[in-house]
């Protein structure tokens, strides 16, 4: 019993933090069509960003600072990386987020000589509490509440506000939104912004959890997260949050499980099942091809 | 487009050019100690490798139209074939000695009788096996996963590669796969060197490479590569030309990934190791990068581009990962890292700014060509160019 709780609690809190990453790839993907696989990096120089900033600066200072810094660096990546390329096919826009993503992976190797970072404990977050006899930390338990919180201000932006209903047209259509007079560069700016902050508050719910991080440990949960969107349906927000919870969920009864080393590949073929059988996954809209 | 016979003369020159090629690195490895030019050998070998593995990938990403990211997984199928049927049988209970032996009692080098016709004979039969097994998987994966469209086809084949890693690496595979541990002791490149006689390690590898890249050209300008280009091009164009599209892409998967395998085994030949960890994400990511500067559609552009990146990232940038001095005064920068960091700007550079990469869709004899236009060409071939 023990264990099962031990295993859910990891689960949720897992999920809620890859729904956190998950909304940015889902909202850039709605928008641009692109997998933007530079977002699991964003989330690591996140994770990074605060390890430096906490040891020269009080904590108050350091996380909103960590938040502004995240945001800024998605907005840059945008434009010096994917605005350039706008009229290009597909394919080379995606070529340049993975050249983005190498370059920051090498980047943070090259800041941190390679050596793991600790990350900062944080008051309240780092505390141990006991719940129904299993301990754990209060990230743990904060994370899914946080989540909703986020995705509920989330949804309630995108539905209710102007910048949300420009959102809406340009996923829609890119060009027709155009001609209404929307200003698309300020729209997809305005996404990887959402999506960048969302990433540096999903860093320090993530990171909390674990005791050190390297310049590549944002690959993975980020493709994760991206299998989430996709499973959930990608472009629609809702969707990449449960997604991201059945995807947590799994890979933490995976990792208590004697197949802990198929943890990755199951997600993944979980992934291919759906693409298969779904391919708009749970939430997604159905596209017809137009010839 | 019409033009579809290539001027006889370029690719004779390209053939000769190829046959010097050969010549030179024998020479240059005989001329020179490989003891101290240890990183000019090592960026050749590595260089003619990473040629064959792009090229494979350009086939599929750049003349197929589809986008896949799983390379690495079939290269890593390669390199297991190779080694599991080619370490040498007194070897193989030091190799396995946490699983108490092999489960494989044969070695294809002995079994042809040892020596150097053993040897030969051999590793090209591993190399084949390799090619094949990356192949029959690469059909099984295909199943599913070429229905689906470009981004998605990518993702789908980058999570086929790191299920592929993760069976390689599971303790229970042991007596084959040496769970996460690494296969060795199985011939190399250096095993070709005669004793005391001619050294042709750098020859075999580029030989293989050469032999290997000569077969994907003439598919891509057989009837199959048209089909290919057509589909690349416009896939409902192409079916209503009466082009099989699920065929052909079902073959250009397989006939990618086939030499994949075998640079995966060539890769395991260069590497004197092989390790499931090392095929990683991050290689299809570098090999694809090696695809985008030496342009997507072109094979030699994908050739230049490979020695370039491999000497560049392993050779010709090396002093930036070290501490120099002007005087007293320390430059500031590098130091251990830096080397990747310009690397990658200067990916960046050219993925923004030089979109074509080196050769864009042109060969080397097309370059050729377009130098010494032919007096008096008929003008219907100017027009169709």
């Amino acid at each position: 019993m023990q264990y099962a709780l031990s295993i859910f609690l990891s689960g949720i809190s897992l999920g809620g933090q890859y729904a956190l990453i998950a909304i940015g790839y889902t909202l850039v993907y709605g928008i641009l069509r692109l997998i933007n696989f530079a977002h699991g990096d964003v989330f690591m120089v996140a994770g990074l960003m605060m390890v430096y900033l906490s040891t020269a600066l009080p904590l108050w200072l350091a996380l909103p600072l960590m938040l502004v810094l995240t945001v800024a660096l998605g907005f840059a990546i945008e434009r010096a990386a994917y605005k350039p390329l706008r009229s290009a096919p597909r394919m080379s826009v995606m070529i340049s987020a993975i050249g983005v993503s190498y370059l920051l992976q090498n980047l943070a190797t090259y800041i941190t000589g390679g050596l793991p970072k600790s990350y900062p404990e944080l008051p309240f977050l780092s505390d141990s509490v006991v719940i129904g006899g299993v301990s754990t930390k209060w990230v743990t338990i904060v994370t899914p509440f946080l989540v909703i919180a986020l995705v509920f201000a989330l949804t309630q932006l995108i539905n209710h506000t102007k910048v949300g209903m420009a959102m809406r047209a340009v996923a829609k259509d890119f060009e027709t939104s155009q001609l209404m007079g929307i200003k698309i560069n300020s729209v997809i700016s305005m996404t990887f912004v959402i999506g960048s902050f969302l990433a540096g508050v999903g860093s320090m719910l993530y990171f909390s959890n674990y005791p050190s991080i390297v310049p590549l440990s944002g690959a993975l949960p980020g493709l994760r997260a991206f299998v989430a969107a996709v499973f959930g349906g990608i472009g629609s927000v809702p969707g990449a949050v449960v997604g991201a919870f059945i995807i947590g969920m799994s890979e933490s009864v995976i990792k208590g499980s004697p197949f802990s080393i198929f943890s990755d590949a199951f997600t993944f073929a979980l992934l291919i099942v759906i693409l298969v059988v779904k391919p708009t996954g749970l939430f997604g809209e159905k596209v017809t091809d137009k010839v | 487009m019409l033009k579809q016979k290539k001027s006889k003369k370029g690719v004779f020159i390209t053939l000769i050019g190829v046959v010097a090629l050969l010549a030179l690195t024998v020479v240059l490895e005989n001329v020179l100690d490989p003891t101290k030019n240890i990183m000019l050998f090592t960026v050749l070998k590595k260089g003619a490798v990473y040629a064959l593995v792009a090229s494979s990938m350009n086939l599929l990403n750049g003349f197929t139209g589809l986008f896949s990211l799983g390379q690495a997984g079939f290269m890593l199928l390669g390199a297991y074939a190779y080694a599991i049927f080619t370490i040498p049988n007194s070897a193989r209970e030091n190799v396995y000695y946490l699983y108490g032996g092999s489960a494989i009692h044969f070695s294809l080098p002995e079994l042809f009788g040892g020596g150097a016709v053993g040897l030969i004979l051999g590793v090209l039969l591993a190399l084949i096996l390799a090619g094949i097994v990356a192949a029959a998987v690469a059909w099984l994966i295909g199943l599913p996963v070429l229905r689906l469209k470009s981004d998605y086809l990518a993702i789908a084949t980058l999570g086929f590669a790191e299920i592929i890693r993760a069976v390689f690496q599971w303790d229970k595979l042991g007596p084959v796969t040496n769970g996460a541990n690494a296969l060795k002791s199985y011939p190399t490149f250096s095993s070709f060197n005669i004793p005391g006689g001619l050294r042709l390690s750098t020859a075999v590898a580029f030989l293989m490479a050469a032999v290997c890249i000569a077969i994907i050209l003439l598919l891509i300008n057989s009837s199959y590569g048209r089909a290919f280009k057509a589909i690349r091009e416009d896939e409902v164009a192409a079916e209503a030309m009466g082009i099989n599209l699920a065929k052909h892409k079902r073959l250009s998967f397989c006939i990618s990934s086939f030499f994949a395998g075998v640079g995966g085994g060539m890769f395991a030949m260069f590497a004197n190791q092989v390790q499931a960890k090392t095929f990683t994400t991050a290689l299809t990511y570098e090999i694809l990068l090696i695809v985008v500067i030496g342009g997507i559609g072109s094979i030699s552009g994908s050739c230049i581009a490979s020695f370039l990146y491999v000497a560049c990232s392993e050779w010709w940038l090396r002093f930036l990962d070290e501490e120099h001095f002007i005087g007293t005064f320390k430059l500031p920068l590098m130091r251990n890292g830096f080397r990747m960091v310009v690397f990658s700007v200067i990916i960046m550079i050219v993925v923004l700014f030089f979109r074509r990469g080196i050769m864009g869709d042109k060969e080397l004899p097309d370059l050729f060509q377009k130098r010494k236009p032919k007096p008096g060409a008929p003008v219907g071939k100017e027009g169709a160019k």
